[in-house]
């Protein structure tokens, strides 16, 4: 029971640096974008590609921090990654979003989201292969942290969950107390305002982006370091995500951090009464659950 | 020749059949601008309750009933109806994004279930013991395959005729009303949100009478049937077809269905051995780049809309492109 807890707790983390990326998106661009999730995989996918390099050329890079299983060229890799996959989406905005937002509704956009997604996950599918990979060959065994109840904990379980909560506060100290964070902020209450203050659109569009994508492959990242990397990374966890953006209210960033919490724990909480094959249901019961009890969420404000 | 005609007949079957679960997502997406993110789920509640209900008595699961076949094929409808009644009700006051969201997730919760669930639906080796009806006086072979078109083509056309009236009807007037301007569709004492459930509730009754034929046609329905991807094959046939003009949801259906069966063939051909593993993922790209190509380049589809102008008491011809909202 504790130990779900702990999991659960573990797994929300990024859940959370997935969902505050998708509901900065559904809150200014308008529309539940269904490719979110594959952002993850990209950046599990593009750390994954810059560790082998790094690795490759500079050997001593390849040794691990210990008591993790991340190695240094992984750091770094994670960088350069959360970098890629912001490119990524900016890229599949002007190019696809960009043009759909100009001719269709916001319901076009998320048809295409989904047809995005398809691409992009099959495409990664067919460069990297079906099979699922690991960031690290070496075993790294969980610490007993308790041995009544039983309690197990990865170092880099605590090293994702760590890392995580300094993200979350760094960009929590970017939107409260900048200025870039203020334009951002005024542009989801009213874009139209926002852009007679002087505030590119344009600009604060790529910023979502830059910031979505960069938490995206932070998170693709750490769930690869603790679970593995396959291309159905998105798949299995765009409706998790969104369970914790409705969770929190669609727009609300704390919210967003705390409803991956919640149904990272909920999920796991759940598995001690069902039996694991229906752990991918989980979440569509817990977005009925909201539904039904609070339908905007903890934080959410109704708008039609 | 015998061949060929007996895969036309086997083709035109399943074409038809999908092309009745378009026409049920048109009545949503193209004619109320509701977003279904789970048609299969629709789909695989029809099949799923037909085969439940008409079946033969199994020892390791739910079924038997051994129900008239047509009273089977009604409740599965009728299931797909509940089902769809039940998600509508929860979401369709809130912003339209929990819908899409909300069906979506209903899609991935009923592969779950029905894979993991073996005392409900055999679980993942499937549901059994569902005699087709009429077999004893047909047969199994060719004979009973072109009956079996007949009746599937006999009901694409009752569905077709039947929206057709309904998107002409009053009925149909709010909907595109509703779609268009639904804070102008209010202050005239419509309600939007009760108008919703009903196109939604009965576009989901549509595609589960699609799933019951389809699982008839098999006499056997899996979890492998009911994928996510039925739902983005289904959307790719009403996109290219054009959403809002049931002629073009079917000329869809065949195009795409078509062009499925014959990327699927070609690829087992010619692709290389070791290639063969990744049909399905290059099938996969091509259904999203046909979804997002057609939104960026001809979202109103082959056949678009036509917006009918009711107070001028004749049909005007006049071809609207792609103002939804």
């Amino acid at each position: 029971m504790i130990q779900s807890l702990l999991d659960g707790i573990l797994v929300g983390s990024i859940l959370s640096l997935g969902a505050i990326g998708l509901t900065m998106a559904m809150h200014m661009l308008r529309f539940a974008n269904f490719a979110h999730a594959e952002l993850l995989s990209i950046g599990a996918y593009a750390a994954l590609v810059f560790d082998g390099l790094f690795s490759a050329l500079f050997p001593p890079l390849a040794a691990a921090i210990a008591p993790l299983s991340l190695t240094w060229a992984l750091s770094l890799a994670i960088i350069i990654s959360m970098a890629v996959t912001a490119g990524s989406a900016i890229l599949v905005d002007r190019f696809v979003f960009a043009r759909v937002r100009a001719i269709g509704g916001e319901l076009s956009m998320v048809f295409a989201s989904f047809g995005v997604a398809l691409v992009l996950r099959n495409l990664i599918s067919l460069i990297f292969g079906l099979k699922t990979q690991l960031y690290s060959q070496d075993i790294v065994f969980a610490v007993v942290i308790s041995a009544d109840p039983l309690l197990l904990v990865k170092p880099d379980q605590v090293f994702a969950l760590v890392a995580a909560l300094v993200i979350m506060l760094i960009l929590h100290l970017v939107l409260s107390r900048t200025t870039l964070g203020y334009s951002l902020r005024a542009v989801a209450e009213n874009p139209t305002l926002a852009q007679v203050s002087g505030i590119r659109l344009s600009r604060m569009i790529a910023l979502i982006w830059i910031i979505g994508g960069g938490l995206a492959a932070v998170a693709g990242v750490f769930y690869g370091l603790t679970n593995q990397i396959s291309p159905v990374i998105g798949r299995d966890l765009v409706l998790p995500i969104f369970a914790a953006t409705i969770v929190g209210g669609i727009g609300s960033i704390y919210g967003a951090v705390l409803g991956g919490f919640l149904v990272g724990i909920a999920s796991n909480l759940a598995l001690v009464i069902l039996p694991s094959g229906y752990s991918p249901a989980v979440p569509f019961l817990i977005i009925l659950a909201v539904l039904l009890i609070r339908p905007n969420g903890l934080f959410g404000e109704a708008r039609e | 020749m015998i061949g060929v005609i007996s895969y036309l007949v086997f083709f035109t079957t399943v074409a038809s059949i999908l092309a009745i679960a378009v026409l049920g997502l048109n009545l949503q997406w193209g004619n109320t601008g509701l977003f279904n993110g789970g048609v299969v789920a629709f789909f695989g509640a029809g099949a799923y309750a037909t085969l439940i209900l008409g079946g033969t008595p199994q020892a390791d699961h739910l079924g038997g009933f051994e129900l008239f076949y047509p009273l089977a094929l009604l409740g599965g409808m009728l299931a797909a109806g509940l089902l769809a009644w039940l998600v509508g009700v929860l979401t369709l006051r809130l912003r339209h994004d929990y819908l899409a969201i909300a069906t979506f997730g209903v899609a991935v919760a009923f592969e779950t279930l029905m894979r993991n669930a073996e005392g409900l639906a055999g679980g993942a080796k499937g549901l059994r013991g569902f005699e087709r009806p009429l077999r004893e006086a047909l047969g199994d072979g060719f004979t009973y395959n072109l009956v079996f078109l007949a009746f599937v083509l006999t009901l694409l056309i009752v569905v077709y005729v039947f929206l057709g009236r309904l998107i002409r009807s009053p009925f149909g007037r709010m909907l595109r009303a509703i779609r268009e301007d639904e804070v102008a569709a209010k202050s005239l004492g419509k309600s939007p949100s009760r108008v919703r459930l009903t196109a939604f509730v009965t576009g989901s009754v549509i595609m589960g009478l699609a799933g019951g034929l389809y699982a008839t046609f098999y006499a056997f329905i899996s979890p492998q049937d009911v994928l996510p991807i039925l739902t983005f094959q289904i959307w790719a046939m009403l996109i290219v077809g054009g959403a809002g003009n049931n002629a073009g949801a079917v000329l869809g259906t065949f195009i795409i269905w078509g062009g499925w069966t014959a990327s699927g063939w070609a690829l087992s051909r010619f692709a290389p051995i070791e290639a063969q593993l990744y049909t399905g993922t290059v099938q996969f790209i091509l259904i999203g780049m046909i979804i997002v190509g057609m939104l960026m380049w001809r979202p109103q589809g082959l056949l678009p809309e036509r917006l009918v102008v009711s107070q001028s008491g004749k049909p005007e011809n006049k071809h609207k492109t792609g103002s939804r909202r």
